[in-house]
């Protein structure tokens, strides 16, 4: 039997010639952007040490998950086109999986220093 | 693509609240739950890695002091061959990217070509690290404990030899104390000859490479959380190949092209570029920090 209550929503992303050059162009510009935050990172990460003093390592951590984060924001968005869908798609991927890891990132954290001031103190 | 949230649909086809409520397939959203439940997952993994190195008191060791070797050359290459297999993972993203765009332009020899690319880029980084792992567990010769708890580090011109004292070019060099990796200061760093011979013999441990109880970058955990999380990444890696070659070869007999839609590269390449995007992740928390 033929099933008439199934949207074919695949057929509404196609497009043409001169929007696909617009949306090649967007991918580029994203994988440039990519390459020099990853860049950054490893130079970071191999040579610090002769750039900084120890102290500075705390900013470099902080920066190397500020860095994640853009990185991982943008390959959400543009290259699993999350960021072309709808509001509320997004919002049911994202929302709940971002409320629970920064409960578990707080708990984790919360936990493992009192873990680790046991283990100095009493061993 | 910025058709499917704006379009308006007619009133026949919508459901019954008179609204498609997410004007996505069913076979989008479904990947997309099953991606959430899979970055669950990984962020329990890289949670609890965060736990064990945060709670620990032990010294922990960082990338940029492990994974320092390039295959076929010597040297010392901090960082580098895990950069080099980034940036493989994610150029093998954007050839997936781009048979996505080929696919909405019903383009089916630019949807051959770069998903072609795609499994290459993707078999490329599978052999990068089972080049790391072996290189991990073989080690760089390991080290002895002695007596008064200090450590010295085994070096000769042979690393594969099971009798490294007898090696030609057999020295020590002694640890920090506290430290797995980096040498002590000064003179006395460097032990030779009969000294070296003898304290070999008085060693108490000799430990070389890496396994599942111990090894000679850092704690126990620090090899088992390289192992689990590595090894589920490149599971999820293997299966991703797998999967492309099979969507290749239904584009190359043009199974979607009858079907009138390349939706199915596009599901395929949201598990890819998840896989792309938790390795993102493992490069920063694991190797980075």
């Amino acid at each position: 039997m033929e099933r008439d209550d199934i949207i074919e929503y695949s057929l509404d992303a196609h497009h043409g010639e001169e929007e696909g050059r617009r949306i090649r162009r967007k991918i580029w510009v994203v994988t440039g952007l990519l390459a020099v935050v990853t860049t950054i990172e490893v130079a970071v990460g191999a040579y610090w040490k002769q750039w900084f003093d120890a102290s500075a390592w705390h900013m470099i951590k902080l920066l190397y998950v500020v860095l994640t984060l853009v990185k991982a924001g943008y390959i959400v968005a543009v290259f699993m086109h999350l960021g072309d869908e709808r509001r509320n798609i997004r919002a049911i991927i994202l929302l709940p999986y971002a409320l629970f890891i920064l409960y578990l990132l707080f708990i984790a954290i919360w936990e493992s220093n009192y873990v680790h001031r046991l283990w100095t103190e009493f061993l | 693509m910025a058709g499917e949230a704006t379009k308006a649909l007619s009133n026949d086809v919508l459901w019954g609240g008179g609204r498609s409520p997410f004007s996505i397939s069913y076979g989008k959203m479904m990947m997309w739950f099953f991606l959430v439940s899979d970055a669950l997952t990984f962020s329990g993994l890289l949670v609890a890695y965060g736990f064990a190195r945060h709670a620990t008191t032990d010294s922990w060791p960082i990338g940029e002091e492990v994974f320092r070797a390039l295959p076929f050359i010597h040297g010392d290459f901090p960082l580098i061959y895990v950069a080099l297999m980034t940036a493989i993972l994610i150029f093998s993203s954007v050839t997936m990217v781009l048979a996505v765009e080929a696919g909405h332009r019903m383009d089916k020899k630019g949807v051959i070509k770069w998903l072609f690319l795609t499994v290459i880029g993707g078999a490329f980084f599978v052999g990068s690290q089972a080049w790391e792992w072996s290189h991990f567990i073989h080690g760089g010769g390991g080290y002895i404990t002695t007596a008064d708890g200090s450590k010295y580090w085994v070096h000769n011109d042979d690393h594969d030899t099971h009798d490294p004292a007898n090696a030609a070019g057999f020295h020590l060099v002694k640890a920090k104390p506290g430290h797995y990796l980096i040498p002590a200061e000064g003179d006395h760093a460097h032990v030779e000859g009969a000294e070296a011979q003898a304290l070999w013999n008085d060693r108490v441990a000799y430990i070389d490479g890496a396994n599942m109880t111990r090894n000679e970058y850092g704690p126990p955990q620090y090899a088992n959380f390289f192992f689990f999380i590595t090894g589920f990444h490149g599971f999820h890696v293997f299966s991703g190949v797998v999967i492309n070659l099979i969507v290749l070869l239904m584009v190359m007999r043009g199974v979607f092209h009858r079907r009138g839609h390349y939706e199915m590269v596009e599901k395929a390449g949201l598990y890819w570029h998840f896989v792309d995007l938790v390795w993102v992740f493992v490069f920063t928390f694991f190797y980075l920090l």
